[in-house]
């Protein structure tokens, strides 16, 4: 007789790295990007990066909302998006908004939304569900659009991404069962990046990692590291293809770090100290594909320059053709509540508008 | 001591935390950060981590276990970050919480209190921003208490810890921070189930609670310009609500305007236009009017300032009122 009945939990996940945090090459794989999609994987961590810094200051300026930093998950965000086809549905929050971007989301329909209005349509043909707000809702969501397109016969895989606190959700756990047990062609993408507002990773859950979990749902896990924004996209690429040829669901665990505030209202200095941020920060992922590309011989003179410029340009017009227009009215409110009002609803929608322009709230110029 | 509304409940929670040892507090944050909010601020490090401490990320769970450790006899205050998280929580408040005691004859009971700001107008994404009373006054077993100042802030909270009942507190975030008044230090309660005369008048009733009731008042300061004296009553309690105090101030004044932020229909509003035309019909002038959110769910930040019953809104239902 064993000395225990009980199993210990079992955690045999490594590190998945394709590139050293020097830039080094540590490995290769299969579905390790071209060199074409690695200038893009670039190119887009550069726009993250861009992205981020005018959306603080967007935010600084009273322009915007409240918006969530991605500093330092550029990698993982990239990664993840460039291995997904245009077709293919991202179904994600506040902290992918990089991934969307990349994935073919305007930038506008980013600024609409954080301007505290209507997102506005997705460019054509671009498989995305809205920017998710409640932590770990969407997850159902994916698994039941990935059984749509098993359903329809269609080879498009559904991509959900969550935080690591997310993971603690009943609604990560119900989703990727789901999955699992229908096997649907969904692939899910967890950034953890440590902290969970000021939670820290170790208290969400006791299990080592967060990849372990797939076990649970019967589908395979992988830990990459997710500052390697080759590695991120050698895994996500594996399992995209794994799952759009009908193989099932997978979960990826991307481990990196939130080096900015949870969010621009959020002071992390009462929960976590510089030192650490300051440690964490020397990996920088945008530093180390640059480096490594310029080891192979891939970076070229002043690219980095030419992207960030690039980047500047698209945010500053995309800004400028927000800001032209406020797209909320009463009307519209009414108008997105019922696809199929009733009478007495276009009444009240009716009496709603009078009573405002009674009071002089509407109909001023 | 002077405090505003976010720390009048910081320190009715401190006053718990000190008099009753059954008492924790546990949410998403509440620990080392002291709440998104600053709610919480310091009271981990007063009472330790087994008294005031973070959960995992999930509301269900703050909820479920809170209706645990009630059950085995402690007092929890559960902390949910938004009140439009609570759509996550209704299973275990509306069909846990709410029927322990049903369930068990009476044996057990889910003593708790569950807390969580609500409200527009403070530029918040998504689920943020909503008053969800109304389901919850839909749920008996449940109370629901909704301050409107400091001193009934801290009064309420240290009442809804000391309730057999669970309760749900519902902080008007809008003013956390704008008020600031005189409370007393150390213990005292302001009793669940009563409402109040925030400002007395003769002309029309405004029954309102929450962060309403500034605007309500500030809409009274204004009419009373115009030579129109209304009277304020503050629910406190939403659920179960005094309804002998609404019906007094009717009965003198002869006219109500109901106002709540919550979406109109089936809202707090209806409730209590039902109950004054059942039972004070008679001495009504007018009809009851109200003053609500719209048909719809919470809008985009742009609109929310249209949505969010302002002063105009309310004075433009009392002239209607004593029209007729
Ligand atoms: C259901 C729900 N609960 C709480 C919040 C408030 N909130 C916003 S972000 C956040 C932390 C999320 O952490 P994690 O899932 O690790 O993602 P990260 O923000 O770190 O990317 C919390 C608690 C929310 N938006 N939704």
């Amino acid at each position: 007789m064993p000395e225990s009945f009980l199993r210990p939990p079992k955690a045999e996940f490594p590190l998945v790295r394709l590139v050293g945090e020097d830039g080094t090459r540590l490995g290769h794989s299969p579905t390790e990007p071209d060199a074409e999609t690695q200038t893009q994987l670039f190119r887009w961590m550069v726009f993250g990066r861009v992205f981020d810094q005018r959306m603080i200051s967007l935010q600084r300026q009273g322009r915007i909302g409240t918006i969530g930093t991605i500093r330092g998950q550029e990698a993982s965000a990239a990664g993840l998006a460039l291995a997904m086809r245009r077709t293919d549905w991202l179904v994600g929050s506040y902290r992918e908004l990089l991934a969307y971007v990349a994935h073919g989301v305007a930038i506008e329909n980013v600024l609409n939304l954080y301007r505290g209005g209507v997102p506005g349509p997705f460019p054509e043909g671009v498989g995305a569900m809205p920017v998710q707000i409640v932590i770990g809702t969407q997850l159902p969501h994916a698994a039941g659009a990935a059984l749509a397109a098993k359903l329809r016969g269609s080879d498009d895989v559904v991509v959900g991404c969550c935080g690591d606190g997310a993971t603690s959700e009943g609604d990560f756990h119900e989703g990727l069962n789901f999955a699992g047990a229908h096997k649907v062609p969904a692939v899910f993408f967890v950034q953890n990046n440590g902290w969970a507002i000021s939670v820290p990773r170790g208290r969400q859950t006791a299990s080592e990692t967060i990849a372990e979990k797939a076990w649970g749902y019967g589908m395979p896990g992988v830990l990459v590291d997710g500052n390697d924004a080759l590695a991120v996209y050698a895994v996500a690429k594996e399992a995209i293809d794994r799952a759009r040829a009908g193989e099932g669901p997978a979960l990826i665990e991307a481990l990196t770090y939130r080096v900015g505030p949870h969010t621009t209202s959020d002071d992390p200095r009462r929960y976590r100290s510089d030192d650490e941020v300051a440690q964490h920060e020397k990996d920088d992922p945008i530093v180390r594909l640059r480096l490594l590309m310029e080891k192979e011989g891939a970076y070229e003179e002043g690219m980095q320059e030419r992207f960030e410029e690039e980047a500047r340009a698209a945010m500053s017009l995309a800004i400028e053709r927000a800001e032209a227009v406020a797209n909320v009215t009463p009307e519209t409110i009414f108008d997105l509540t019922w696809a199929a009002p009733t009478p007495s609803v276009l009444r009240d929608r009716q009496r709603t508008l009078e009573d405002l322009k009674e009071i002089g709230e509407v109909g001023k110029e | 001591m002077k405090a505003n509304i976010v720390e009048a409940i910081q320190d009715a929670m401190r006053v718990a935390l000190a008099r009753d040892k059954e008492v924790v507090v546990l949410g998403e944050d509440v620990g080392r950060n002291g709440g998104v909010f600053r709610a919480t601020d310091g009271l981990q490090a007063e009472f330790g981590e087994d008294r005031v401490f973070d959960t995992p990320l999930a509301e269900s769970s703050i909820v479920g276990v809170g209706v645990g450790l009630a059950a085995y006899g402690m007092h929890p205050i559960c902390e949910i970050q938004f009140g439009g998280f609570l759509y996550i929580t209704m299973n275990q408040i509306a069909s846990q919480a709410a029927r322990l005691r049903m369930r068990t004859g009476g044996q057990m009971r889910a003593g708790m209190v569950i807390r969580a700001p609500y409200g527009g107008n403070v530029r918040t994404p998504d689920l943020h921003s909503d008053s969800l009373e109304a389901l919850l006054a839909h749920t008996p077993g449940v109370k629901v208490v909704m301050p409107s100042t400091p001193y009934n802030a801290k009064g309420l909270l240290l009442a809804a810890v000391d309730d057999p009942d669970p309760v749900v507190f519902l902080e008007p975030m809008r003013i956390y921070r704008g008020l600031r008044a005189e409370i007393p230090d150390g213990h005292y309660e302001v009793a669940l189930g009563e409402a109040r005369i925030a400002r007395e008048g003769q002309d029309v009733t405004l029954v309102a609670y929450g962060a309403e009731v500034q605007t309500s008042l500030e809409a009274a300061e204004q009419l009373s310009a115009e030579g129109i004296s209304c009277e304020v009553v503050d629910l406190q309690t939403v659920s179960p609500y005094d309804r002998e105090t609404v019906l007094a101030s009717v009965e003198k004044t002869g006219r109500a305007v109901v106002v709540h932020e919550a979406v109109r229909q089936a809202g707090m509003g209806a409730e209590i236009a039902a109950v004054i035309q059942e039972q004070a019909f008679y001495s009504l002038a007018a009809p009851v009017q109200r003053v609500t959110g719209w048909n719809t769910p919470f809008p985009f930040v742009q609109a929310e300032h249209l949505y969010v019953p302002g002063a105009a809104h309310i004075a433009q239902s009392v002239r209607r009122a004593l029209q007729d």
